[in-house]
């Protein structure tokens, strides 16, 4: 049996010197980015070696932090990363899906240009701005008027075992909960703007259908747009968490950076990206401390990747489709 | 009209109801947003404006009641932001150019699509950490270079992102027509696609620019930053986030003013950049008629 060979005129199309230079030129450029990713990985977990070496597993479930004694568990950061994010997550979500809402759907049209202009100016905004914002005017607030108030509050909450107290802490403004608030204003315009170009993407269509049928604007969006658009919706999310778990500057301002098991949700912690920052200056090549950072770097690593690359499979899905 | 039965009156009484109240919240939503946005800008300009004054661009960093300023800061912002956009921005429109007219759907170009996306909001700090291991440290200290090498790491997956995507907005009559008026690949791409793009791309460079003018956490592991007047590339270099960084944590009013007056020029210029580049986008919008 004969395969139908490829036409021939597109074999018999000569090669050309600077086409094929073209060609070449922008593979590297392709590679290059990969190179990147695949060098940060390596270099992260080269240098992290020794940590990973000298404490095993116990580098990623001890949680005692003592630069004295040269005992560094991660527990510690890695507890106060997920903290911070997932509760800034959750604060930021509601009100960034209501903003894309709002947007898309009931925003007059003459607001929704300038709306969206400003929401996207609110991302623009450098991180080291929210650090100083949060540090100067948000934790002296938190620590006069939000925690007393948390605190006198929720004393019914029952503590988990004697080690976390929830919102029984005393009032210092810096801590996981003001942290979490500063990531949840930092993410909220990339949630929103996500969340909308998603909600944007649903075919007209879709929603005609259910207007027709007499449903209201957000029993449309409910019980159509967002089934139909459910997985994108959730990339959005995991795109906001992903850029929660590796922000520094902002939270280094406001975390209070004690390496620590947190005790309450208003407790002074750190992140792994805080860690790495405050301890870098004091970490000399070669030891052991700079080595402990590369390894934070190294989980730091995984586990906003493997939060990048679901955001971005999830968002891509529903492009395909 | 027929009389609705009360049951069926109460019932869309109560589905309007959720409707107003959820769309009522949405509205808070955005006046959230919009409030945070008026609040942070309110701060920075009655902190910061207090303490603009013409030495803030002419005198250096010094000790407090010295009268010191930003300029070296500013300056080595400049030129390390300058350097790394200009290795960034092309390297990202090659990148570009590659995932929307060479690679396209093939098995690499989707590889490298999906690793630019993720490069795109990786954890900023780790390219800091990643430049200090192979710039700095094997190089024998802190300087200018590995600065910049780092932020255009940080440009680069920006400006290949808005390349792509403003590339796949070029009508494909034109690449037809190129092609048909006998071009080559590289003069299709060049001399037609390219042109036709300029604007989309240069708003794509502007962002990056903006982006990389604030960053602070790969500066700390890189250029480290510098209290004299240095424009030596392989010196520690200073810059103003770096300066407001310090400052800020500061003991003394004097530097925790111009730390507020850092951050107000540094949002102000991010913020301008910003608008800057939503003017060329659609300024060439309206000459492709799309």
């Amino acid at each position: 049996m004969t395969t139908p060979a490829a036409s021939p005129m597109i074999g018999a199309r000569r090669l050309h010197v600077g086409d094929t230079a073209f060609r070449i030129s922008l593979h590297i450029a392709g590679a290059i980015v990969v190179i990147v990713l695949l060098s940060i990985l390596a270099i992260m977990f080269i240098g992290g070696k020794l940590a990973f070496d000298t404490f095993g597993l116990g580098f990623i479930w001890g949680s005692e932090w003592n630069p004295v004694t040269q005992i560094y568990g991660a527990l510690p950061a890695i507890t106060g990363t997920l903290v911070t994010a997932l509760l800034a997550l959750l604060i930021a979500w509601p009100i960034g899906f209501g903003i894309a809402f709002f947007l898309t759907e009931t925003c007059p049209s003459k607001l929704r240009g300038p709306l969206g202009v400003a929401i996207e100016l609110l991302a623009a905004v450098p991180s080291i701005v929210y650090g100083m914002w949060g540090f100067f005017v948000l934790a002296p607030f938190m620590s006069e008027h939000v925690q007393p108030w948390l605190t006198a509050t929720f004393l019914w909450i029952p503590p988990v075992g004697d080690s976390f107290f929830w919102f029984t802490a005393p009032p210092i403004g810096v801590g996981m909960l003001t942290a979490s608030l500063i990531l949840a204003i930092m993410i909220l315009p990339f949630i929103a703007a996500t969340t909308r170009d998603v909600l944007q993407s649903t075919p007209q269509l879709l929603k005609d259908g259910a207007y027709a049928m007499g449903a209201t604007r957000w029993e449309a969006l409910t019980g159509v747009v967002i089934p139909a658009v459910r997985g994108s919706l959730f990339g959005a999310v995991f795109l906001g968490l992903g850029r929660a778990l590796g922000e520094t500057m902002a939270v280094v301002f406001v975390i209070g950076n004690a390496i620590r098991m947190p005790d309450s949700l208003m407790a002074p912690s750190a992140t792994i990206a805080s860690v790495v920052a405050n301890s870098f200056p004091e970490a000399e090549p070669g030891t052991l401390d700079l080595a402990v950072l590369l390894g934070l770097g190294f989980i730091l690593f995984v586990v906003s990747f493997s939060v990048l690359a679901i955001a971005r499979l999830l968002l891509r899905q529903e492009r395909m489709s | 009209m027929k009389q609705l039965s009360p049951a069926t009156r109460a019932r869309y009484f109560r589905r309007q109801l959720v409707d107003r109240l959820m769309g009522g919240l949405c509205m808070l939503a955005a006046g959230i947003g919009l409030a945070l946005l008026g609040l942070i800008l309110w701060m920075l300009f009655s902190k910061g404006l207090g303490g603009l004054s013409l030495s803030v661009f002419t005198n250096s960093m010094a000790q407090p009641g010295a009268g010191g300023g930003l300029a070296n800061a500013i300056v080595g912002s400049i030129i390390q932001v300058g350097l790394g956009a200009m290795i960034g921005a092309p390297l990202g429109m090659m990148v570009g150019v590659y995932l929307s007219e060479v690679g396209k759907e093939s098995k690499f170009a989707s590889v490298v699509r999906f690793v630019n996306d993720i490069l795109l909001s990786a954890p900023s700090v780790l390219i800091g950490l990643f430049v200090y291991q192979i710039a700095v440290e094997p190089f024998g200290g802190f300087s200018g270079f590995a600065g910049a090498i780092s932020l255009a790491l940080i440009a680069m997956p920006i400006v290949a992102r808005t390349t792509e995507d403003i590339l796949r907005l070029v009508p494909q009559a034109y690449r037809d027509g190129a092609v048909a008026l006998g071009s080559r690949e590289n003069e299709v791409v060049r001399k037609v696609v390219l042109p036709a793009a300029f604007g989309g791309i240069l708003t794509g460079v502007l962002l990056a620019v903006a982006r990389i003018a604030g960053e602070t956490a790969p500066l700390l592991f890189t250029s480290l930053g510098n209290t004299n007047w240095s424009t030596d590339m392989t010196q520690p270099m200073a810059s103003l986030p770096i300066a407001i960084y310090r400052y800020a944590g500061s003991a003394y009013d004097e530097w925790v003013s111009l730390a507020w007056t850092g951050a107000m020029l540094i949002t102000v210029g991010v913020l301008l950049l910003n608008i800057l580049s939503r003017f060329s986008h659609a300024a060439v919008a309206g000459k492709t008629g799309g």
